[in-house]
């Protein structure tokens, strides 16, 4: 049985610098790994800003080709999709949720024509009751309605709401993967737990696989079946989610975990003031 | 229109060791159109104190008025918001400041007693210009000192906050975020204030540099003994750095009390949420987010703004506003069912 989705030694090189400077930097180092088809699990990515988090993204939803290595989705190549309609044919597989549902939604648009055209576009629904239709169900999965949505601007809606309709709007193509780019990070404290419990519930409901992009180690902890640990466009831990966070091995992780501050005064502070003499800053990519 | 700090004479009637007194601050958006008046009650009757060498955070989601709330306080708001009532007066060192008392002259409070830590800190550092030229915009004139003096104030400042004098030469895009965020902690303490206010300092900071600027702060805070107001949305930033903690919803406090209490007994059903809803490595059950979405500030709902989203809501709470009353951990509440929730 062919994986659903399978990376082979995939690296990224981007070139930096001007005409006469010019380098190339790895923003992805000889990543791999692989998603089983037929056994949907959320899959985490988990890294600082400049880790290559964001470009696995990319290249997954196929914006960017890999510089090395392979990258299969269903057993084929992403370099092969060339045509229009192979295209086509792998977005209707594989969808993004971005991060800021501000952002995501042009303001100027009202947010259920996305739905519409993303209706019309990958599943053929012509008539506009046949849109509605398909806009309602996905909806009715992310638990808002159409009624409620209908003939709003992004600005009429909260984030959480935004983001739910994206996840709606993701889940129309019936996609057998979604990648989610850090989902929740511009979403309310209050509405946060809905929309990582809402992954689960697709998951489990859909048997859709989820990629979870995030810097956030305690809801990769709570949603994750597995996770990967990235440093410099490297993997360097992996595993089973619950293991890896719960003792990791390498020291860069071992660092990440004991800076997520826990929800406990106590504790908490003194994170902070053990910290407060230690050197040196994230150098920027 | 409100915009100059207002000294007057020490008063009486307020005690030395709060440096800060809100009473029933009420600051509205008001905009009339065509005869047609709309309100946007963003900080709506809010009254507390801020001690002398405390952090005092603030907690609420996205238009929960808090931003509203602090650029109140501050003195730093602009039509269509106005202040409708009550009183926000500072305590530094012998001056009383009523900031909505009159207008006065006195500008130059700012800076030397109440600065700011903004969350952009590329908005804040002019990109064109070095780093230096920061310094002397905000704190020169301030300080009272000679260029050559001031230039070593500044370096002494740096040094003791960890930070190299060189970055005074650097341009901010040759700076990382974190130490550019340190850098405007620099630029806030140079004059060494009473009072900071911090909006979301961190939130745009990775983890592990996150973790090092809220050390840096509290380190600076407490020896300086200033008092910081510190906002944030992030629960686990005021668990590490806030003494007490004020938890906002829809232009209103919910509850108040020292962070240690509102995190091992949350009176107000929406504090137990935000708490009982953090995950956390290790601890594998299920959290709930809260149904509903946060209110429009145009249009409140009636009664407790929190009503049609908590789970202990009677019909008591649709038509009466609770107010803030002392609780059972010392702090106070606005809740008719106060204590009642239980920490899942």
């Amino acid at each position: 049985m062919t994986d659903l989705l399978d990376l082979d030694h995939v690296t990224k090189l981007y070139p930096i610098g001007g005409f006469f400077s010019r380098r190339m930097m790895k923003a992805v180092d000889d990543v791999s790994f692989t998603l089983a088809a037929g056994k949907p699990e959320i899959f985490a990515i988990v890294g600082e800003s400049g880790s290559g988090k964001s470009t696995m993204a990319k290249m997954i939803l196929g914006n960017e080709v890999p510089s090395q290595g392979r990258l299969l989705f269903d057993g084929a190549d992403i370099r092969t999709i060339r045509s229009r309609a192979a295209r086509e044919a792998f977005m209707a597989k594989v969808q993004p949720v971005f991060q800021n549902p501000f952002e995501a939604f042009n303001p100027l648009t009202r947010v259920d024509e996305y739905l519409f055209a993303t209706a019309r576009r990958f599943r053929q629904a012509q008539s506009r009751a046949e849109r509605e239709a398909v806009a309602e169900v996905a909806l009715q999965r992310v638990g808002l309605s159409l009624a409620e949505v209908r003939g709003r601007y992004s600005h009429e809606l909260s984030g959480g709401q935004l983001q739910r309709i994206a996840v709606a709007r993701a889940l129309i193509p019936e996609p057998k993967l979604i990648v989610a780019d850090e989902p929740v990070s511009m979403v309310d404290a209050s509405l946060r737990m809905s929309i990582v419990n809402l992954f689960r519930q697709l998951r489990d409901e859909l048997q859709v696989s989820i990629i979870y992009i995030t810097h956030d180690l305690a809801t990769a902890y709570y949603i994750s079946d597995r996770v990967v640990i990235m440093q410099k466009g490297r993997v360097i831990e992996s595993g089973d989610a619950r293991t890896v966070l719960e003792n990791p091995t390498q020291p860069y992780s071992i660092a990440l975990k004991n800076a997520v501050l826990p929800p406990d005064p106590a504790q908490a502070s003194a994170i902070i003031r053990g910290k407060q003499r230690t050197e040196g800053v994230a150098a920027g990519p | 229109m409100h915009d100059v700090l207002a000294l007057r004479p020490r008063q009486a009637a307020v005690p030395p060791k709060d440096v800060l007194t809100v009473e029933s601050l009420r600051a509205y958006y008001i905009n009339e159109h065509f005869g047609v008046r709309r309100e946007v009650r963003a900080v709506d009757d809010i009254s507390l104190t801020v001690r002398r060498n405390e952090v005092y955070g603030i907690a609420g989601e996205s238009s929960s008025g808090k931003s509203s709330l602090i650029k109140t306080l501050a003195g730093a708001i602009q039509p269509p918001m106005r202040v409708v009532g009550g009183r926000v007066v500072f305590e530094f060192g012998g001056e009383t400041v009523d900031v909505y008392g009159r207008p006065d002259r006195l500008k130059s409070a700012r800076w030397r007693h109440l600065s700011y830590i903004m969350q952009g800190s590329m908005n804040v550092l002019n990109p064109v210009r070095r780093v230096k030229h920061a310094f002397h915009d905000f704190a020169f004139r301030h300080m009272g000192l000679g260029p050559a003096a001031f230039r070593q104030r500044v370096e002494g400042h740096l040094e003791r906050l960890g930070l190299s004098p060189d970055v005074l030469e650097a341009f901010p895009h040759q700076l990382s975020g974190g130490m550019r965020q340190r850098v405007t902690i620099a630029l806030a303490t140079v004059c060494e204030p009473e009072f900071i206010i911090a909006d979301e300092p961190t939130t745009a900071l990775d983890v592990l540099v996150q973790q090092e600027v809220l050390g840096l702060l509290k380190d600076v805070q407490a020896r300086m003994q200033a008092s910081v107001i510190f906002v944030t949305h992030d629960m686990s930033v005021h668990a590490a750095i806030s003494d007490r903690l004020a938890i906002m919803y829809a232009g209103r406090l919910a509850e108040e009390g020292t962070t240690q209490a509102l995190f091992s007994r949350p009176q107000h059903p929406y504090t137990a949420h935000l708490i009982g809803s953090l995950p956390r490595i290790g601890d594998v059950r299920v959290r709930k987010g809260l149904p509903g979405k946060p209110p429009a500030l145009s249009d409140p709902p009636s009664g407790c703004r929190f009503h049609p989203r908590c789970p202990l809501a009677i019909e008591r709470c649709t038509r009466e506003v609770p107010l803030m009353l002392p609780s059972a951990t010392g702090g106070r509440v606005a809740c008719f069912r106060a204590g009642e929730i239980a920490l899942t």
